[in-house]
């Protein structure tokens, strides 16, 4: 079990951690909305909860809940550049299927 | 597949709903489009890679228009259609400016000054709503989504009529304005002034073409604007000037043609900024006369004789802190903005004179980009609540006039939004059963010296003697910022208002007819994808048929090659030739027309390859 991070998406979240100024990590997890059922969250952490649970993937904290976690273990997140846009990437080995954006899914 | 950006804690979007805002510089020389993304504030750059849009807009022969970089290069070639700095004409009347300074045509209708172009007659409002268009664009692709919203800034001395016309020019652009914020406190912002230690501070912005010096006091969360000054005509690009100065004088050269003082004037610009890090800059060119310039110019040298410049930037400095009633001791820190702000002698005269180092770690061109992005971003909601919101505050004063021609202030500048303030007049003779009411801007005494912003009466006051009349003026500046004036006669309870709208602005119709136009632009874009498609499509065709020739040409006559080539060579022509209308359809046509044209060939070809793969081969071999 577990969450990881691309070299590049660690990078990232680290640069925007310290301009951020606090923060002890980054949080993982999926909403029940979206056009296919399931979409993902990605936000800052100041405080944990006490059934989190935490990984550590390149010198980042990475926070997911429990029940969020049974939809994304083994995910990979990652930072791109799509043209001139760029942002973070779920890869997630559970999903079946995607919205035509990817912003939602289900598993 | 979608790219996220990290949110705040508990601030996650459900998808497709992202709240993307932006803060853009609508600048003089140059405009800026910035985003808060994953919690930082960046510039979004175009295709290119650059960060800044020239804001300069050229209407073309074809009906097109050019905004940026392009623009800016045809200046010289087509000066009565290349319209820069329009940013000085937003709410303007040809009286307010100089037009002998200027290469157009301008129009004085309404009021309001516009400016004949080959695409019909343009008011500064639709020159900046163009400008705003690209930035909207650009910050669409690179965000991934519509825009919520935009804050746009303008200059701390902007009046009303000015700031409603920015306003119109982002609805034109289709932008939805969250608030328009002062440029140096935007640079603030940028900073974290706002939520730093309360204090006065000085904003230092020396831009291309424009001095401004702005002293912000920040109190409660509140930027209040206690004193501006500057130079409208003093900019980096006079230091450009003092080194190509230099250049004729060192080289004894005589006057030189346009295209030489182009080439030298961008010689120039790149010694000065060569000269921020490096003690000399070599200079070196050759003029279209065939004469050789090479020189070196040392900083020392520079400093010399730009000393005037840096000195013509602190008299304002000065007078704005005597306007302030401030003395150097109450300043907490300087903020240094524009790009000029680099130069190291202009770093080291703001310190010496401000007896501290100014601020000076974020990019000075970016700064009030990236501190209105913030803002944005705020606005939206994309932050806790536990940030503070800036509010805004009137640039200047409100009044009336009253006898004499005389201003009576109702609302003082620096008041909070919203606010209501009411007051009491009376009538001046005896019987009198109407009054005018004429609401203004400024800060000076006298009508004249003030800003008319509406006209309004009230009538059917009782005839009653001079003084006994008591109505009572209300003035209402909602969040936005739109004023609206109501006088009632206590009394009788009679009442007539007003909603401003300055006088300077545009009407609702015109912009609603300017909408409408900016609609039909739509059939166009749908047209360029047309074309675009159509191209593309004639080009891998074309690309197809060349490979095919080059393999098989030896099935064809020379006779059947020439009828393909002509056919190719006329889809050629269409593919490059000049934008009209139906161009897409012709494109179409002469694709149709070479595919009609090589079909025989297309079956030869389909005869020669079933040929070549079933020489040598027994029928019972085949695997049919």
């Amino acid at each position: 079990m577990a969450i990881t991070l691309t070299q590049t998406a660690a990078n990232r979240v680290e640069k925007f951690l310290a301009n951020r100024g606090k923060g002890i990590g980054l949080r993982l997890g999926v909403k029940t909305t979206g056009c296919s059922g399931m979409a993902y969250t990605l936000e800052f952490v100041d405080d944990m909860h006490p059934e989190d649970m935490a990984f550590e993937s390149r010198g980042v904290k990475v926070i997911v809940d429990p029940k969020s976690l049974a939809y994304i273990d083994g995910t990979e997140l990652d930072f791109t550049k799509e043209g001139l846009n760029e942002g973070f990437k779920f890869n997630n080995p559970n999903v079946k299927d995607e919205c035509g954006c990817g912003e939602s899914f289900t598993v | 597949m979608a790219l996220l950006q990290i949110s705040e804690p508990g601030q996650s979007t459900a998808p497709h709903q992202h709240k993307l805002a932006v803060g853009i510089d609508l600048g003089t020389t140059n405009s800026l489009v910035a985003s808060v993304r994953s919690g930082l504030s960046s510039v979004l750059i175009d295709d290119d890679g650059h960060a800044l849009l020239p804001s300069v807009v050229r209407y073309m022969p074809d009906g097109s228009i050019d905004v940026g970089y392009n623009a800016q290069t045809a200046q010289s070639l087509d000066p009565i259609n290349t319209i820069v700095s329009a940013k000085r004409f937003m709410g303007r009347g040809l009286k307010d400016i100089d037009v002998s300074q200027q290469p157009y045509k301008f129009v004085d209708s309404n009021e309001m000054l516009q400016i004949e172009t080959r695409a019909g007659i343009k008011s500064p409002v639709e020159i900046s709503a163009e400008i705003l268009k690209t930035l909207k664009a650009r910050a669409e692709k690179s965000l991934g989504g519509e825009l919520v919203g935009a804050v746009i800034t303008v200059p701390a001395y902007f009046d009303d009529a000015q700031r409603q016309a920015t306003k119109d020019a982002a609805r034109l652009a289709g932008l939805n304005v969250l608030r328009l914020l002062n440029e140096p406190t935007a640079a603030a912002v940028a900073y974290g002034l706002d939520t730093g230690v309360e204090g006065t501070y000085v904003i230092y912005d020396l831009g291309g073409g424009t001095f401004d010096i702005s002293i912000l006091k920040l109190s409660k969360g509140v930027f209040e604007v206690l004193a501006t000054n500057g130079d409208s005509a003093l900019g980096g690009d006079d230091f450009d000037r003092r080194i190509f100065c230099w250049i004729l004088e060192q080289s004894k050269c005589k006057p030189v043609n346009a295209q030489d003082t182009r080439l030298l004037l961008t010689k120039a610009r790149e010694a000065k900024e060569w000269l921020t890090d490096h003690a000399t800059a070599q200079i070196t060119s050759v003029l279209s006369t065939g004469e050789v310039i090479n020189m070196t110019l040392a900083t020392k040298q520079f400093n010399e004789f730009t000393q005037t410049l840096v000195a013509k930037t602190l008299s304002p400095t000065k007078k704005a802190l005597r306007d302030a009633e401030l003395t150097i001791e109450d300043i907490k820190g300087v903020v240094m903005v524009g790009g000029a702000t680099r130069m190291p002698q202009i770093r080291l005269a703001v310190a010496d004179f401000f007896k501290r180092t100014p601020l000076t770690n974020l990019d000075p061109d970016k700064v009030v980009a990236l501190g209105a992005a913030i803002q944005a971003n705020t606005l939206v909601g994309n932050k806790s609540d536990a940030d503070l919101l800036l509010l805004d505050v009137i640039p200047l004063s409100l009044g009336l006039e009253t006898m004499g021609g005389l201003v009576e202030k109702i609302i003082p500048r620096n008041s909070t939004l919203p606010i209501a303030r009411a007051q009491e007049f009376t009538t001046f003779k005896d019987g009198q059963t109407a009054m005018s009411i004429h609401v203004l801007q400024g800060e000076r005494e006298l009508v004249t010296n003030c800003r008319s912003l509406a006209r309004f009466e009230l009538r059917g006051i009782p005839p009653m003697v001079a003084g006994a009349a008591r109505i009572r003026v209300t003035f209402t500046v909602d969040a936005d910022g739109l004023l609206s004036v109501s006088a009632r006669e206590t009394t009788t309870n009679i009442e007539a208002n007003i909603v401003v709208k300055p006088s300077y602005g545009l009407s609702e119709e015109q912009i609603l007819s300017m909408l409408k136009s900016s609609f039909s632009e739509a059939e166009n874009d749908k047209n360029a994808r047309l074309l675009a498609e159509a191209k593309v499509d004639a080009e891998s065709l074309l690309a197809a048929i060349q490979a095919a020739l080059e393999q098989d040409g030896g099935l064809l006559s020379s006779k059947e090659k020439q009828q393909i080539k002509a056919k190719m060579d006329a889809l050629r022509a269409n593919i490059g030739g000049n934008p009209r209308p139906h161009l897409a359809d012709a494109i179409r046509e002469a694709t149709e027309a070479l595919n009609t044209a090589t079909e025989e060939f297309a079956a030869k070809r389909m005869d020669a390859s079933v040929n070549r793969a079933l020489a040598g081969k027994e029928l019972n071999t085949l695997d049919i």
